[in-house]
């Protein structure tokens, strides 16, 4: 029986066999040429979509953007994006093992990869440009 | 771009949102920021039930009873005058949200309170179900939007004062406070999705930007909570306390693995319904490290982590290292009443807690140490104030159940006030922004030769296994000689930004802040040779009295960091608690 151990540090699994998630993310800032990039990342049953995400970041690369401050919670509600076509929290998305598309809110400003604005627009520091 | 205010208060949790409307109704103008959304970062929004406050709801109660219990908990370490604030003011600010709506939970009219560890009467209110923080962060934010709005709309104004505008903004991480003559005139911050540098001048500065639980691998806070503001004080010239003093709550939820839920969640369930705490064989064992075993919930949270870590060395821990929380004496029909839809999320993740245990084990959970404040939350650095888990002293060496978000309303609520009348009061200087690009922020390398969301878990896993509840001089110097290569590893100056959500500057910036504040908290432990609350030395078990001391942190002009002790301060102030009927 082999060990996984979750990187992102949460607690070990043992697991028959070593599952994978396929992630497709969408990545770029406005003004890019949009692209999809893949990641597989290892699985383990009950981890969330932000989970892989942030494995993705401290394991192969930091500089893809997302954004979050509670992690597991449904707090912050930061975390917003697409996930197979569906608007979810990250955070409340079950990872599963196959492929997953992920992408930015479709309806709001793109800032880059997987984050959008969310903030109440009278919260943003640049008011003048949303009136 | 460059903002002006009377005051600034950094971080939007429970005290800063406090601080801020307590400072606009003494009359000051007031810029709130955070570094992410207003009410929603932070540890407030994550609070789960319990709330101290001396109401007196379900027995005859008084803040001082409420004091002594904070005192005795504190383990001979509280500044008497700070623990006081927390029990005296949070009591009248818990009444105030109650008139703002926040919705404490009452049964036929009175306040409905539970019976948590260390206090001697049922103290503690709270909203359901497990919705206190959010609860309290919601009708904090709304008081703030009001705030903005006219001024009919608005409660509580102090008589006589015109009200001063709060102006909201998300977004904004804060790298450095600035200084002019030993003075805090304002701060630089980077606004986070367009990478722009923002200076802001004020006339004082609130700090209420939480503790430092991001630093370790299982934590029950924001990943905000990486001790920023202690670092930005520190590098300002105000001093630090008692910062080896980092709670762990010692039944965070460890497995099976569920989503949406907050790993303290626990705790409430424990509240209501007691539940019975189990070893991996299927044992009670908390009464063979000094605890009775009970149906209740009374053991105390240094106890219980002590008692877990214990067993789980002795190999007797549950599967994934930790031990069961067990409710499955309990009907479904039980659970249901005291939880109502929690249940069904707990459900959703493929747990009957009738049927079976979950795991659970030790967490890092709330820092007592923090800014040093006098009792007007004043810093030693003029024109800086601190709020809410960011000041230190006022729980010593360990922390009573309930009274964190007490302390957030009390300690904001002062830091507003006081922060308003320094900053009207005539000569108060604001920056200007002169100078702020020529900061390092321009002159970094392009690329970083390491990664940082990777150094960030290792420096989570080195602080968890080495600077955790159990310490000991190996182990602490082990952590030390990796900090040091870390911090050189990161450097002194950040990388070029990349335009908007730079996450590799980020955490560049989260890392320069927290490998500093991680070398103090293992500094201050490495010096305390003894065990006293939440600071426990494995080679040096049992209280010392001679450390009955406060460790007070400065850095000298060159950034070394120099540790001293100090008294603790006299509790001639405090009345002997009142003989109730």
């Amino acid at each position: 029986m082999s060990q996984i151990v979750n990187h992102l540090g949460d607690h070990r699994v043992n697991l028959q066999v070593n599952l994978q998630v396929n992630l497709r993310i969408k990545r770029g800032a406005p003004g890019d040429a949009l692209r999809f990039e893949t990641h597989d990342v290892p699985f383990e049953p009950g981890q969330s979509v932000l989970d892989a995400l942030r494995w993705v970041r401290a394991h192969v690369d930091p500089s893809l953007a997302i954004r979050y401050s509670c992690i597991n919670a449904n707090a912050c509600k930061e975390c917003m994006m697409r996930v197979d076509g569906k608007t979810v929290y990250a955070c409340l998305a079950k990872l599963e093992a196959r492929e997953m598309v992920i992408e930015p809110l479709p309806n709001k400003p793109l800032v880059r990869d997987l984050v959008t604005e969310v903030a109440p627009s009278d919260e943003e520091l640049f008011v003048s440009s949303k009136v | 771009m460059h903002l002006t205010t009377d005051v600034l208060v950094i971080g939007a949790g429970g005290a800063g949102m406090y601080a801020a409307l307590e400072a606009a109704r003494h009359g000051a103008n007031v810029l709130l920021i955070d570094r992410s959304l207003i009410g929603r970062g932070g540890a407030t929004v994550m609070a789960q039930m319990t709330v101290a406050a001396a109401v007196g709801g379900e027995c005859p109660d008084h803040w001082q009873h409420h004091l002594v219990d904070t005192l005795r908990a504190g383990r001979g370490l509280c500044d008497p005058a700070l623990a006081r604030v927390i029990c005296e003011d949070g009591l009248e600010c818990i009444l105030e949200m109650d008139s703002w709506g926040v919705g404490w939970a009452r049964k036929e009219g009175r306040f409905t309170q539970v019976m948590a560890p260390g206090h001697d009467r049922p103290r503690c209110v709270y909203v359901d179900f497990l919705n206190t923080g959010p609860a309290v962060s919601r009708t904090l934010r709304t008081q703030l939007i009001r705030a903005a709005g006219p001024e009919s709309a608005r409660a509580g104004l102090v008589q006589g004062a015109t009200p001063g505008s709060i102006r909201r903004v998300g977004d904004l991480l804060v790298t450095r406070l600035e200084t002019q003559g030993g003075e805090c005139v304002g701060a630089t911050a980077l606004h986070l999705s367009t990478g722009e540098l923002v200076s802001i001048g004020a006339a004082a500065t609130v700090m209420a930007t939480g503790g430092l639980t991001r630093l370790y691998r299982r934590n029950s806070a924001s990943a905000n909570m990486g001790g920023d503001g202690y670092a930005l004080a520190l590098r300002a010239g105000a001093a630090l306390l008692d910062m080896e003093f980092v709670q762990f709550f010692p039944i965070g939820h460890l497995a099976p693995r569920m989503i949406g839920m907050d790993p303290i969640m626990w705790d409430p369930f424990r509240y209501k319904l007691g539940g019975r705490l189990l070893n991996g064989n299927r044992e009670e064992f908390v009464q063979n490290y000094g605890a009775a075993v009970s149906d209740k919930y009374i053991v105390t949270r240094d106890l219980a982590t002590y008692a877990i870590t214990k067993e789980v060395e002795a190999g007797r821990g549950s599967p994934n290292g930790g031990a069961y929380l067990s409710f499955e004496h309990l009907s479904a029909e039980v659970l249901r009443e005291a939880f109502g839809p929690v249940i069904d999320r707990i459900a959703k993740n493929g747990i009957d807690l009738t049927q079976m245990p979950i795991e659970v084990a030790p967490i890092a959970h709330y820092h007592m140490g923090g800014i040093q404040v006098d009792a007007q939350m004043r810093t030693t650095l003029a024109g800086l104030l601190a709020a809410g888990e960011a000041v230190g002293g006022a729980n010593g060496a360990n922390r009573l159940s309930g009274n964190a978000i007490t302390e957030a309303l009390a300690f904001g609520r002062r830091a507003g006030r006081n922060a308003a009348h320094d900053a009207l009061a005539s000569g108060a200087l604001r920056w200007d922004g002169a100078g702020r690009d020529a900061h390092w922020y321009t002159q970094g390398p392009s690329h970083l030769d390491f990664n940082p969301a990777q150094m960030l878990v290792e420096l989570q896993a080195l602080m968890a296994d080495e600077v955790g509840p159990f310490r000991t001089e190996a182990g602490l110097l082990r952590a030390l000689h990796r900090l040091t290569a870390m911090r050189a590893q990161v450097g002194e100056v950040p990388p070029k930004g990349t335009g908007g959500l730079d996450c590799v500057r980020i955490d560049w910036f989260d890392l320069f802040q927290m490998l500093l504040v991680a070398e103090v908290v293992t500094r201050a432990a490495l010096l305390r040779t003894e065990s006293r609350g939440a600071h426990q030395r494995e080679d040096f078990p049992g209280l010392d009295e001679s450390w009955r001391v406060n460790q007070v942190v400065n850095t000298d002009g060159g950034g070394q960091l120099n540790i001293a002790r100090r008294m603790v301060p006299a509790s001639v102030l405090i009345p002997d608690p009142v003989e109730l009927a």
